[in-house]
């Protein structure tokens, strides 16, 4: 087996692992390679051939592949060496990864810094537990995207998509222009699980019915789909008895979440965070696991791209950091989901950087709200915070502390703790952490934006 | 069973045809059961099910490892959660005794809990059955007919029976679309169809219930969580909700019990799998639901009235050998079984030559994700497809599904290609293999994209070309008869000319 020796390896050549290749490099790494499983770089990016990519990040509204392009350019323009149509088989907590492919077979890369960048898997339909035949014609809706985008091949004719997150969305529009016959959305929720743009545009502009509160309860056909039966359910998710109809289609597919592929970063150890299924990141986006990086959707699951590409941009200035010996050392603080906020992303904050740049948390509400505040409390004061005039689960909220905002003595050790704090401290005392809420506003005429308490 | 016993005939000089319905074997309830090697002390002495159980258990391990099949010998527990419980396992010990399964023990619950610590704290004692395991029952109903194919026997797949002809008391051929085969014997190992099988030849003497059964997979990251099946003490009808690991590493629930009326019924339900999940955490409380990567059903053919196995020639009719009404445990009595129908079979005129080139092994298909990095390295030097792997989750290259296209049985689904290599049966169930496969499959077997399927029939995975459901609705088709030129496109009775994609378009 060939051994390689390199700076920074990045496995995943999606968007998260193309920034983080180039930020790696840009940032004064030497030696960094990019592994991708695909035949191409950009991951999934590639069967994305809708716009919308890119609107925040560089102000223009391309498509996937044109959005992978971009990052594409980078990467090479930057020195990163790729390798594609390659499998991570193993990584080990001394990051020594192995690989193979057709062409070199198998091989070990031994890395100073690695970055984990897998994405995530779709959640199918053991994951759901939806009762009924087994026939031909269920689908996850990306596996679905790929067959009518990249092959060229139509999963059906008549199509019910279950869950109303993202890729369904599309691929209900998708279809549909490709003359498809799309009955229905459902959405277990009561509100939808995507992003209000593609509830217009994919939805309402295409005429096709959006049930809340609805979900399948039954597949039927031996070979192929011939229908399903739909329910409403009640405010615990479980059907109401009574609610039932069919629908008849050929095709049902799903847009039910997606999970964090971790199966790499399992190997590696390190703590996992239960809510986001991903591994637990400081701000530098490092896991516990020394040396070893995640970002994008492998950490938590995102709704636009181009906070992947800030979140790999961290990453990379990370283990560039790592690689020169300049990582920040000393004291930390957790972050905490406080009332209103589903998880926080990253979970441990260096006081140095906090210091000494702005840090941008990322987090999902739990609930949909109209005017609120987002607050960052240290010691039960608000350091932080920002107006917003509607969050939804769907849509990630993201809170940039400017440097200098949490004052380091503060947050000594043994600093008296508001006794909401969750009960799981270290041992040795209570630990300091940064808690993050949601909070209806009070009604204050105060500056749009950040607002010190 | 079929497959098992034309494996079995397969060693003397005979002309043997397996006759199947569907487009590949162990498509029927093989693929869909507990997957256990039983020890055999559930079945009432002196039936066929408890001495083909004990049989079919001894030879399990030679059977398997002549035919490269997974096999573990984990010895298996029936728990008792109260008192009145245990005083079952020693009926069940002595019943086991009666019908010579070797090494039962009642175990107390400290031993219990040492060896299976998931196990509900509330255990009383356990029946340790040190002969029980686990096993593959699709790889060995597909090594079972690779073998017999290697050793002679041809297949005729996707061709259901539809008739046969009754000459003076005997069968005289089997009719299926297409063919005729002119026979001496038959035996009908048609599953939950056994009874419908038998009434063609005039004969109505049990009738199939299919007894339906759901089931929970788990991921294999918890497959650890139990290291041998787990059984509860068994009601009159069932062996009950069992938690096993499977011989892949997954664990496995189930299954519940219910007649159903349908023999294509093979739906899982709420209210089932509700059940399985309550029986399954009875004996595992921390079972994790959200670990779940497949549920399924399948279903046990149920001889009714007779509630054994129906094992021997239909009364009248000498030449026709029933192995039918073969629910549990005929996974672990097939081997025995096979054995039987061959002395059946022998008993009514059949001579039996052994055949001195009959080979019994069948080697293991080789599979990467088995193998060591340097045996995973030199494999790829020899063929860079051991280099691509193609289902991320069981670590599948595409040197293996392209193998398993290509052997003895022929293997055309998606359902064929898991069930040979894994590919898609891991935690995301084929959402990323899937298209892949499908394409490999066409290109192989040039089979075209949209005529690939998943389990055969009408199960087709693609409806077709995107675009064609466009021009269905334009009610505009390509007119031009040849594939050559441009295309002629008609729409609404206009006519158009351009393009080369002809009927695609």
């Amino acid at each position: 087996m060939r051994t390689v020796e390199c700076d920074v390896a990045v496995v995943g050549a999606g968007p998260a692992g193309l920034a983080a290749a180039a930020r790696a490099k840009q940032c004064g790494a030497g030696r960094v390679i990019l592994m991708d499983r695909d035949r191409e770089l950009g991951g999934i990016l590639n069967q994305c051939i809708h716009n919308g990519f890119g609107l925040q990040l560089l102000s223009q509204e391309l498509t996937g592949p044109e959005y992978a392009e971009h990052f594409i350019c980078e990467a090479h323009d930057a020195g990163v060496e790729t390798m594609l149509d390659t499998m991570v088989l193993e990584v080990t907590r001394g990051r020594h990864i192995v690989a193979v492919n057709r062409n070199e077979g198998l091989m070990q890369i031994d890395a100073k810094a690695v970055v984990l960048a897998m994405g995530a898997r779709e959640r199918n339909r053991g994951g759901v537990i939806i009762p009924g035949m087994r026939p031909a014609g269920v689908f996850t809706a990306g596996a679905a995207q790929r067959f009518v985008n990249m092959e060229g091949y139509m999963p059906g004719k008549r199509i019910v998509v279950l869950g109303s997150g993202d890729i369904g969305l599309i691929m209900a529009r998708r279809l549909t222009w490709e003359g498809a016959k799309v009955e229905a959305v459902l959405e277990i929720l009561p509100f939808p699980s995507g992003l209000t743009r593609n509830i217009v545009q994919c939805l309402n502009d295409q005429g096709i019915p959006l049930y809340l509160s609805h979900t399948v309860v039954d597949i039927h056909g031996e070979e192929r789909v011939r229908g399903v039966t739909v329910a409403r359910v009640d405010g615990d998710l479980r059907p109401i008895p009574g609610t039932e109809w069919d629908i008849e289609c050929d095709t049902l597919l799903l847009s039910v979440g997606l999970i964090p592929e971790n199966e790499l970063t399992r190997d590696v150890g390190g703590e996992l965070d239960p809510v986001t299924g991903g591994p637990v990141v400081t701000d530098e986006m490092e896991t516990s696991t020394p040396g070893i990086f995640a970002c994008g959707n492998v950490v938590h699951i995102h709704d636009l791209v181009d906070n992947v590409t800030r979140e790999a941009w961290t990453a990379g200035e990370g283990a560039a950091r790592l690689v020169s010996g300049q990582q920040p050392g000393g004291a930390t603080i957790r972050t905490r989901a406080g009332d209103g906020v589903r998880y926080v992303v990253p979970q441990i904050l260096h006081l140095d950087s906090l210091a000494s740049r702005d840090v941008r948390l990322f987090m999902r509400a739990t609930r949909p709200a109209e005017r609120v505040q987002v607050e960052a409390v240290v010691g039960g004061e608000v350091v932080f915070s920002k107006f917003e005039r509607v969050v939804r689960p769907a849509e990630m909220v993201v809170l940039t502390i400017p440097r200098g905002k949490v004052d380091p003595g503060k947050v000594s050790p043994n600093m008296a703790i508001p006794t909401t704090v969750s009960p799981d401290h270290a041992e040795g005392g209570p630990q300091p952490e940064l808690v993050v809420r949601i909070t209806p506003r009070d009604g204050d005429t105060a500056a749009e934006g950040g607002r010190k308490a | 069973m079929g497959t098992g016993i034309a494996r079995e005939l397969s060693r003397y000089d005979l002309r043997v045809v397996l006759v199947e319905k569907r487009a590949d074997v162990a498509f029927g309830t093989t693929k869909a059961n507990t997957a256990l090697v039983h020890a055999g002390y559930d079945a009432e002495p002196g039936t066929w099910k408890a001495r083909l159980n004990v049989r079919g258990n001894a030879l399990y391990p030679k059977v398997c490892s002549e035919l490269g099949v997974a096999y573990k010998n984990t010895g298996s527990l029936v728990v008792a959660l109260s008192e009145e419980q245990a005083v079952h396992l020693h009926e069940l010990k002595a019943r086991g005794e009666t019908n010579g399964v070797p090494g039962l023990e009642v175990i107390p619950r400290e031993r219990v809990l040492a060896i299976e610590p998931g196990i509900n704290p509330n255990v009383v004692a356990a029946l340790w059955a040190p002969t029980g395991g686990v096993t593959s029952p699709w790889e060995l109903a597909i090594a079972y007919a690779e073998n017999a194919a290697a050793n002679g026997v041809e297949l005729l797949l996707s061709s259901p029976v539809i008739g046969m002809d009754v000459r003076g008391g005997r069968v005289a051929s089997v009719q299926s679309p297409g063919v005729v085969i002119d026979t001496r014997f038959v035996v009908n190992a048609a599953g939950i169809w056994a009874d419908d099988i038998e009434r063609m030849v005039g004969r109505d003497d049990f009738e199939i219930t299919p007894r339906r059964g759901e089931y929970y997979l788990f991921d294999k990251r918890v497959g650890h969580l139990v290291s041998r099946p787990l059984f509860p003490v068994p009601s009159e009808s069932t062996k009950g909700i069992v938690v096993a690991p499977t011989v892949d590493g997954n664990l496995i629930a189930g299954p519940n019990a219910l007649i159903v009326g349908d023999k294509g019924d093979l739906a899982t339900t709420a209210v089932g799998l509700a059940e399985v999940i309550d029986g399954a955490r009875r004996l595992v409380p921390g079972l994790p639901v959200r670990e779940s990567i497949t549920n399924f059903a399948g279903l046990r053919a149920v001889a009714v009235p007779v509630g054994d196995f129906v094992i021997g020639a239909s009364p009248g009719v000498p030449n026709f050998v029933n192995a039918a009404g073969i629910q549990s445990p005929g996974l672990t009595a097939a081997p025995a079984i096979a054995e039987a129908v061959r002395d059946i079979l022998a008993d009514a005129g059949l001579e039996l030559t052994e055949k001195p080139e009959f080979n019994p092994v069948r080697g293991r298909p080789t599979r990467f994700a088995e193998l060591s990095r340097d045996e995973q390295s030199a494999l790829v030097e020899k063929n860079p497809l051991w280099g691509h792997i193609i289902c991320r989750c069981e670590t599948v290259t595409e040197a293996e599904i392209v193998e398993a296209l290509h052997r003895p049985v022929p293997c055309t689904t998606l359902d064929g290609v898991k069930f040979r290599t894994r590919a898609g049966a891991g935690r995301c169930q084929g959402g990323f293999c899937g298209p892949r496969v499908v394409d490999i499959i066409h290109r192989e077997l040039g089979i075209p994209m949209e005529q690939v399927t998943k389990k055969g029939g009408r199960s087709f995975v693609l409806s077709g070309p995107s675009k064609e459901p466009l021009l269905e609705q334009a009610a505009c088709r390509c007119v031009n008869p040849s594939e050559q030129g441009e295309c002629r496109i008609e729409t609404r009775g206009r006519e158009e000319v351009g393009g080369h994609a002809h009927r695609r378009v």
